[in-house]
């Protein structure tokens, strides 16, 4: 028995031995896993790009574009997810004569995952948003709107675990209130419950019992307010283990993702693209094998 | 011996490749601008084109010409295409109005969020009107008590420039009012005032509170979007101003 252990651990003290640091360095790639996210928000019926006359956004969004940048995405990175963070509604001509249905049935081409619901995604009524969601092949995440006594009842899901090369990736939906932004007769007995007590019933969920390795909350709350109402800074300061909020609702076109500090003084990623499709975020989460003898910081390149 | 082999082996161990210790170690983050550097999907153009076609045969046809391109943010407190929203309201409501009820509008007061696009210098189509106004809203004139009247004046001394017509106020440095009036006048505590908006804003949108529970109600069953179409079909050319509706001294 004792030879035995001995063989084992020569053979492997022998294997070490044998190895440069170079070829140490060069076994970090192959087991370095890289999850990619890119996501919308505020799209607003914006499926052809602004015209060229157009004051502020000449030549720019368009789906068939926006697709054309995913895929060379995907291309690169297969372990993508896209998600998108509400008000995909409401904008142009397309859902006022379409109700949606050419936004949903896109998203579906463009395999987004999943989208949480705006203000504006009740523009039709929450009859209206039920009435599309056969043409949604994604998931309609909202942790914090009630829909159990509307039409909605059991068409969204609170959250979303995807697993990608063995890694778990937990996103959620948080939407606005409601009052005083759209019309009750539009969102019906749709309940809003408060976003910061639900965003820490969600990480409780996916960073504590479903030991996700990334936690990604899918916001419609707004980036920032003057008043003291719920923003995306606002939700990162009072709460833990979310590492990236995906914005959207104030049309914040944020010249680079935000890094603010949770409750535990910890970094939690910010991201907004602005609207109507203009721009796409691109976050990259490199996961490396853990080494004790380095410090246990994540670097952040924004 | 044993101690001298251990060691290597222990070291070997907390540098081992195992999945289960993968752990966040860096982030990358930026944004990316879809323009026409990037090749069109052939297949998204295919499924839109039929959708499109229908859409643009309605949507392309003249209505009218802007003299230069005009933007909720080119001013504060009032602007040329706000000012121009809230006259148009009540160029068109008020004959219908005062049709059905021999009463006139007093004033109208939309919201500022309301405005969804800037108007481009040049040929306005039917395309514009819905790209400003892509909502459903419908017109609604609300009789209200002079001292609701007080309220909205109050709700307005903050300085977001709302679309408004037949009211007139004016803000200091401070941010306090130092003249307000509506339709001409100081408003009468005693009178009731018809105020002509949108059924957003009548339901409690932007928390303009003084439009609930109104003395009366009509809903004139004319869209805002609408009213901007017709607007531009009767006018070959928009040049609206700012003007001094709204002003701090």
């Amino acid at each position: 028995m004792k030879r035995r252990n001995f063989i084992k651990n020569t053979a492997a003290a022998s294997a070490f031995t044998g190895l440069s640091g170079s070829s140490l360095m060069a076994m970090k790639p192959k087991s370095k896993k890289h999850i990619t996210i890119l996501h919308t928000n505020d799209v607003h019926s914006h499926i052809e790009p602004f015209a060229a006359n157009d004051p502020n956004y000449a030549n720019q969004g368009g789906v068939a574009r926006r697709l054309s940048l995913i895929e060379a995405v995907r291309d690169e990175n297969p372990n993508t997810l896209l998600l998108d963070a509400g008000d995909i509604f409401q904008g142009t001509p397309y859902f006022n004569f379409y109700g949606g249905e050419i936004e949903f049935k896109l998203m579906s081409m463009l395999n987004y995952d999943a989208a949480t619901v705006g203000n504006h995604d009740f523009d039709n009524g929450v009859g209206g948003l039920a009435a599309q969601m056969p043409n949604a092949d994604f998931k309609l995440l909202t942790a914090n709107y009630d829909f159990s006594n509307t039409i909605m009842d059991g068409l969204t899901k609170p959250y979303e675990i995807y697993k990608r090369e063995g890694l778990k990736i937990g996103v959620f939906g948080l939407g606005i209130e409601l009052d005083g932004l759209v019309n009750p007769k539009m969102f019906k007995e749709t309940t809003y419950l408060d976003p910061v007590e639900r965003a820490q019933d969600m990480t409780r969920t996916l960073k504590k019992e479903e030991q996700c390795d990334l936690v990604i909350c899918l916001s419609h709350l707004g980036y920032q307010y003057e008043s003291d109402k719920i923003s995306d800074l606002g939700l990162a300061a009072k709460t833990q283990d979310i590492d990236l909020i995906i914005g959207g609702h104030t049309h914040t076109f944020l010249p680079k993702p935000v890094i603010a500090k949770n409750k535990q003084d910890k970094n939690v990623l910010i991201n907004q693209v602005g609207w109507a499709g203009i721009n796409l975020g691109r976050i990259d989460f490199y996961f490396d094998e853990t080494n004790n003898l380095k410090s246990e910081g994540v670097l952040i390149n924004v | 011996m044993r101690f001298i082999f251990l060691f290597p082996v222990l070291f070997f161990c907390l540098l081992s490749c195992k999945n289960n210790t993968l752990k966040l170690k860096e982030i990358d983050g930026k944004q990316i601008n879809i323009n026409d550097s990037l090749s069109q999907v052939a297949k998204i153009n295919t499924f839109i084109k039929p959708y499109k076609e229908h859409i643009d045969k309605q949507m392309d046809s003249v209505l009218a010409y802007s003299t230069k391109a005009l933007s909720k943010t080119d001013s504060e407190y009032n602007t040329a295409i706000g000012n121009m929203m809230a006259d148009a309201v009540m160029a068109y409501a008020n004959p219908i109005f005062n049709k059905r009820t021999k009463f006139n509008i007093d004033a109208v007061l939309l919201n500022y969020g309301g405005i969804r696009s800037a108007l481009p210098q040049g040929n306005i189509t039917m395309r514009e009107a819905y790209n400003i106004m892509p909502f459903e809203n419908r017109v609604m004139v609300l009789e209200i008590s002079g001292k609701k009247v007080n309220e909205m004046f109050d709700y307005l001394k903050h300085g977001t420039a709302h679309p408004m017509h037949g009211l007139h106020l004016v803000i200091n440095d401070k941010g306090d009012i130092e003249e307000s009036k509506i339709n001409g006048a100081p408003v009468d505590p005693k009178k009731t005032y018809f105020i002509a908006t949108n059924d957003y804003l009548q339901n409690g949108g932007d928390h303009m509170d003084f439009f609930k529970n109104p003395v009366s109600i009509m809903d004139l069953d004319y869209k805002v979007r609408n009213i901007l179409i017709d607007y531009f079909a009767d006018n070959d050319t928009i040049a609206p101003v700012q003007d001094d509706r709204f002003i701090k001294i």
